[in-house]
């Protein structure tokens, strides 16, 4: 038998709460693609344990699909990275402060 | 609701949690971005970790070769690009307790999260109508039972997702490519 739902429902919460407090607080836009990938492994454990609970594939798509818009993502992401960087040497969001209001 | 669990599916639930969120504090913790992509595989390979053991075979193959093998990849790819950063600043701190209300609001998130978790009751144990009855499949045939579902009910979605993904390659040669001048007689004037 395995481990309640709930268990692996928790960790995927505490792991989607470690990678929104990096998204917020840290300044490498680097590091801040990996905190939103955290985020997205954590909502992908989510669906695969609702699949198992509810005995239904169509989670599991879900995270499929999921991973595919991951990739594409982190694709043009790190393409916007490379060009800021670029232009600026830095990979700080602090210093992009052209668009302030 | 522990005595119907095996000690087995226990210690494989508590590593995978290890891994999960010691890579995930290691993320947030290390200053080398190097590092930082090394912890952020740990995270993946646990939460695959966690995939086989709710019968996601399939899922937990992609997690491994997609995320740990591509786009890890990639992210090292553009760290050592770019030149390693070690300057992820601690102690210039532009936003005045930005901290501390990170801290807060994810706290309360979490919070929330669990709470609503705790109080409702989405998990009965009941099966999923569209399943007719159907139980999740494992090992072999867990591949078959996604792909029937991926090619059959997602097919639209599936067709998609090809779209995307040239659109994002497009996107992506478009950002990085370097501007190229095209009359040499222009930049003289």
């Amino acid at each position: 038998m395995n481990v309640p739902a709930a268990w692996y429902l928790i960790l995927a919460a505490v792991l989607f709460g470690v990678g929104a407090f990096g998204l917020l607080t840290k300044r490498s836009a680097l590091i801040m693609f990996m905190c939103v990938e955290l985020m997205l492994n954590a909502v992908n454990l989510t669906f695969v344990t609702f699949a198992r609970t509810l005995s239904d594939v169509g989670g599991q798509a879900t995270v499929f699909f999921v991973m595919v818009v991951a990739a594409a993502e982190v694709t043009v992401g790190l393409g916007i990275v490379v060009a800021v960087f670029r232009r600026r040497s830095s990979t700080s969001v602090d210093e992009l402060s052209e668009m302030k209001g | 609701m522990l005595a119907a669990t095996s000690p087995g599916a226990i210690v494989v639930f508590v590593a995978a949690a290890a891994l999960i969120l010691g890579g995930a504090v290691g993320v947030l913790t290390v200053k080398n971005p190097v590092h930082a992509a090394l912890s952020l595989i740990m995270t993946l390979f646990g939460v695959a970790v966690a995939f086989v053991a709710q019968s996601a075979d399939f899922l937990a193959a992609v997690q491994i070769i997609v995320y740990a093998g591509a786009i890890v990849v990639l992210f090292l790819f553009v760290i050592m690009f770019l030149g390693v950063d070690r300057r992820d600043s601690v102690r210039l701190d532009p936003l005045v307790g930005q901290r501390a209300f990170a801290a807060v609001g994810v706290l309360i998130t979490v919070a929330g999260l669990i709470t609503l978790m705790a109080r409702s009751h989405w998990v009965t144990g009941a099966l999923s109508v569209s399943t007719k009855g159907h139980a999740l499949a494992t090992g072999s045939q867990n591949v078959k039972q996604l792909g029937t579902a991926i090619f059959t009910t997602y097919l639209f979605a599936f067709e998609a997702t090809a779209a995307l993904l040239i659109i994002a390659v497009v996107g992506a040669v478009m950002l990085a490519r370097r501007e190229r001048v095209a009359d040499p007689e222009e930049v003289d004037v």
